[in-house]
């Protein structure tokens, strides 16, 4: 069978990486079911539910219903414009798949396309970095680069099964996009520069992360240029990419006319502008001697550059081209938003990344895409200056936020890639007997295989190495290959582990092991939505702080305040304000947005600690970015500046509406023989508010586990005077018949006579 | 002043010795969308952009259409054949053709 594969390398070749391409993709596929087995098939955390109901929604009514979509049962009283701020990408890709499905008469539920859509865009995702990878350096490099994108847990953290969000089909466009903008750039090919910009408007239309394209190709050209490495074939992929990518762009309606007016997008205009003053250039100096050229090239810059300079200033400062976003901001100042914008710094996955999360997502690949990086550096084309713009920058931009790790992802994995496949590259030549025993049980056999067979050398630098290696011993050959092998297996066991163990629980249903080890499902989330989709009017209006608010809506199909769209900070400021005032203040702010229901979250009883009270100090600071006259953080604190529940946290928390809420009647509940009552298990304290009535509100229903907690804002009438129930309610009529002609009344009496009184005189 | 002049018209002799007349074809077409362009631009200079979305595909469907035809003047250009290795004058005809369809399918949904 050997002999055969050197015989005829080419059809084995073609047939093994198919086999691995489909491999990588049922292994990743496979990966990301934890979620579904464990639990069911079901939508995970907080936006996958607005996506799952946008997508329903349009599944039901149609496209264009769906791009008119006014949802009034978001922020109440505003309502939100749905389909002029959603990327629409992600329901239309869902959306039509369930079209074909149906049309082949496969009657799926919209909900199982929703929830393995992104599980089924890995395997594009690594067939995409693949063929990245495969232009970049050599095709082995590209089956190990696809093997890793497969399972590996930073992207996996954002594509299990039911984590129906932008990313999962995103980072397949990402990739895809620079996959052609590599193909272009190498061939030069108009073709190839147009299909670029085709997958970059799909990449608009479902994720805002479409800026880091719009800015790194042309950093990429850019970078070219100043290498002096301007050529024909640069300038036709990056001006038909541009110039088609810009009008694809702005059909999106969420993205409008922001690609020629704000600042993120300036960048790829001003290299547009730039790339056809260099190619004119070019032109004229092929046609006059140099001496006229330096002299017409002076003065030609002197003009440009101060043309260019002065209409950028006048834009910006009359205000046609907008200055750059505050989330932007936040990505060159990591301060910025925790001073300016709380509500961005609030949530948990902007927050900086810690140097373990590196690790975490990315295990060995972090220590080893450094090596791929210098091989590139290296050995330098114009398509390897790009991946190195892409790691650079992606490093940068994953350091700050957590959430951007999911842009670093697919690169290390090419980068590793390369650099396995050089080791395996160097290290396997000629020993065809003793690494056919090493690979015999492991997985990555075929990879390996193919690398072997993939005769191909690319550089002179490799060969002088394999010159070097070839003189190495058998034995130090091999050590190396183990190890090698045996990284590789211990990545695959921790890529395992990670996703079994912290990105497969959906969020929505937790599950907690028990003292025997049994496994206990707590479901008090479905279960407070469902009380509200069951006992409460179709039209009542349900205060949460804005993390529930899609889950509110995509599940009890009820009216909320504030959801995860975030769109309009003094709204949730609002809310916050309620949340962290005293009852009867909270009670005007909740009458005056015609609050019915007030629902929070609460940990204290199972210890969860994502509750609301951990969260109390973000509604505050919210809330005093808005109304400082009213909301002070300082005053949520001790005097030694602690957050606590129990009796020496500051009076201000203690009676405050989010507080009152979470601890209604938690005084009295024991929750085993050795705590005392009133024992909070998240914050490991004894409440500091025990026995107190609630005036203005009631309690309308709480989970099994105390998770949910679901209060009745009471009408104005109900709670001036002590409520009587309806069955204990009397009016007392007299029923006996009382004659005028009373032994009292014979005589006549005169009405309103005048009554003798006594006067009290004062005597001393 | 009489130096630009100079260079200017050693320039022009320049491009018309040497210029095949294929390119010159192309060129004369490029100058003609340049025009429209201008044109398009002092129009929405005078009486404004108010259908903004109908200004800009007028005018990007102008500066697409040149950049394309650059882009074909360029690779049919047989002092360019190094630079463009695979592809043939009616490879690169074709690819314009393709470009051109696409773009004016994104215009007319654009232009409103």
């Amino acid at each position: 069978m050997w002999e055969n594969i050197i015989d005829n390398p080419t059809g084995w070749k073609k047939l093994i990486i198919f086999v691995i391409l489909l491999l990588a993709w049922i292994a990743g596929f496979s990966s990301r079911l934890f979620a579904v087995i464990r639990f069911e098939s079901i939508i995970h955390e907080f936006d996958p539910w607005f996506n799952y109901r946008a997508t329903a929604y349009m599944v039901e009514h149609g496209f264009y219903k769906f791009l008119n979509w006014f949802d009034e049962r978001a922020w109440y009283p505003l309502g939100r414009i749905v389909g002029g701020t959603v990327y629409p990408g992600l329901m239309i890709t869902s959306g039509s798949i369930h079209y074909i499905l149906h049309s082949l008469n496969i009657p799926i539920h919209i909900r199982d396309i929703c929830v393995f859509l992104a599980p089924v865009f890995s395997g594009f995702t690594s067939i995409a970095t693949y063929f990245l990878t495969k232009e970049l350096w050599s095709e082995g490099a590209g089956l190990f680069a696809a093997c890793f994108i497969a399972i590996v847990p930073g992207y996996i953290s954002r594509s299990v099964a039911g984590s129906y969000d932008n990313e999962g089909i995103a980072i397949f466009a990402l990739q895809f996009t620079y996959y052609l903008w590599v193909k272009s750039v190498s061939t030069g090919s108009v073709l190839w520069s147009t299909l670029t910009a085709l997958s970059y408007f799909y990449m608009v239309s479902a994720w805002g992360g479409y800026v880091f394209i719009t800015n790194l190709i042309p950093l990429h050209v850019f970078v070219l240029l100043l290498m002096g490495r301007y050529s024909h074939r640069l300038f036709v992929s990056y001006t038909v990419f541009y110039i088609l990518g810009l009008v694809m762009s702005m059909q999106i309606p969420f993205v409008g006319f922001q690609p020629i007016r704000t600042s993120e997008h300036m960048a790829a205009l001003g290299v547009f502008a730039l790339m056809i003053i260099v190619a004119a250039l070019k032109y004229i100096s092929s046609k006059i001697t140099k001496a006229e050229f330096t002299f017409l090239f002076k003065l030609g810059m002197v003009v440009a550059a101060t043309t260019v300079f002065l209409i950028v200033v006048i834009l910006t400062y009359s205000g046609v081209v907008a200055p750059w976003s505050g989330r932007f901001y936040s990505l060159w100042d990591t301060t910025y938003a925790k001073i300016h914008i709380p509500i961005i710094a609030s949530v948990s996955e902007h927050q900086p990344t810690t140097w373990f999360s590196f690790f975490f997502d990315l295990h060995m690949l972090v220590s080893m895409f450094p090596v791929g990086l210098w091989y590139c550096l290296k050995d330098l084309t114009d398509t390897r200056v790009f991946v190195v713009l892409y790691v650079i920058s992606a490093v940068y931009f994953a350091g700050v936020m957590v959430r951007l790790m999911l842009t670093l992802t697919p690169v290390v994995c090419v980068l590793s890639g390369i650099a396995f496949s050089l080791i395996f590259d160097c290290h396997m030549k000629e020993e065809d007997t003793i690494c056919k025993e090493i690979d015999a049980e492991i997985e990555k056999k075929k990879t390996v295989e193919k690398v072997k067979s993939s005769r191909k050398s690319r550089s002179s630098d490799i060969q002088r190495n394999d010159a070097n290696i070839d003189s190495l011993g058998v034995n130090f050959k091999c050590i190396v290959i183990v190890s090698a092998v045996l990284i590789l297996m211990l990545f695959a066991a921790h890529c395992t582990w990670v996703t079994s163990n912290a990105y497969s629980s959906p969020s929505i249903v937790l599950a907690s092991h028990s003292s025997d080890g049994s496994r206990q499902i707590l479901d008090d989330f479905r279960e407070a939505y469902f009380w509200l989709s069951r006992n409460t009017d179709s039209n009542a209006r349900i205060m949460s702080w804005w993390d529930y608010g899609y889950q509110i809506a995509g599940m009890a199909n009820r009216t909320t305040l504030v959801d995860n769209n975030t769109w309009n900070n003094s709204h949730i400021a609002l809310v916050g304000k309620a949340m962290a005032s005293t009852e009867s203040e909270a009670y005007n702010i909740m009458t005056s947005l015609d609050v019915d229901y007030v629902l929070i979250i609460f940990g204290g009883v199972i210890g969860y600690s994502g509750d609301d009270i951990n969260k109390f100090l973000w509604m505050v600071r919210i809330a005093e970015g808005e109304h400082p006259k009213d909301i002070r953080e300082g005053d949520y604190f001790t005097e030694r500046g602690e957050f606590r529940v129990d009796s020496e946290g500051s009076p201000v928390l203690l009676n405050c509406l989010m507080y009152k809420l979470s601890y209604y009647n938690f005084g009295e509940l024991k929750l085993d023989f050795r705590s005392p009552p009133g024992y909070d298990r998240t914050r490991n304290a004894v409440i500091g508010n025990k026995n107190f009535q609630l005036t203005y509100l009631e309690e309308a229903y709480t989970t099994e586990h105390w998770l949910v907690r679901i209060y009745r804002v009471k009408k104005p009438e109900e709670f001036n005077r002590p409520r009587v129930p309806v069955s204990n309610r009397k009016i007392s009529i007299p029923h006996t018949f009382v004659s005028k002609k009373t032994a009292n009344k014979k005589k006549g009496l005169i009405r309103d006579k005048p009554v003798k009184r006594k006067v009290q005189t004062m005597n001393s | 002043m009489p130096q630009l002049l100079s260079v200017l018209s050693k320039f022009k002799d320049e491009y018309l010795n040497t210029t095949p007349k294929k390119l010159k074809i192309i060129d004369a077409y490029l100058l003609y969308i340049l025009l429209t362009g201008i044109i398009q631009f002092i129009y929405c200079c005078l009486v404004g952009t108010f259908p903004f979305n109908s200004f800009l595909s007028g005018f990007i469907s102008c500066v697409s259409s040149f950049i394309l035809a650059v882009c074909l003047r360029l690779q049919i250009n047989t002092q360019n054949k190094d630079d463009f290795k695979g592809i043939s004058p009616e490879r690169a005809f074709a690819d314009f053709i393709f470009a051109h369809v696409i773009l004016h399918l994104v215009i007319m949904n654009f232009i409103g």
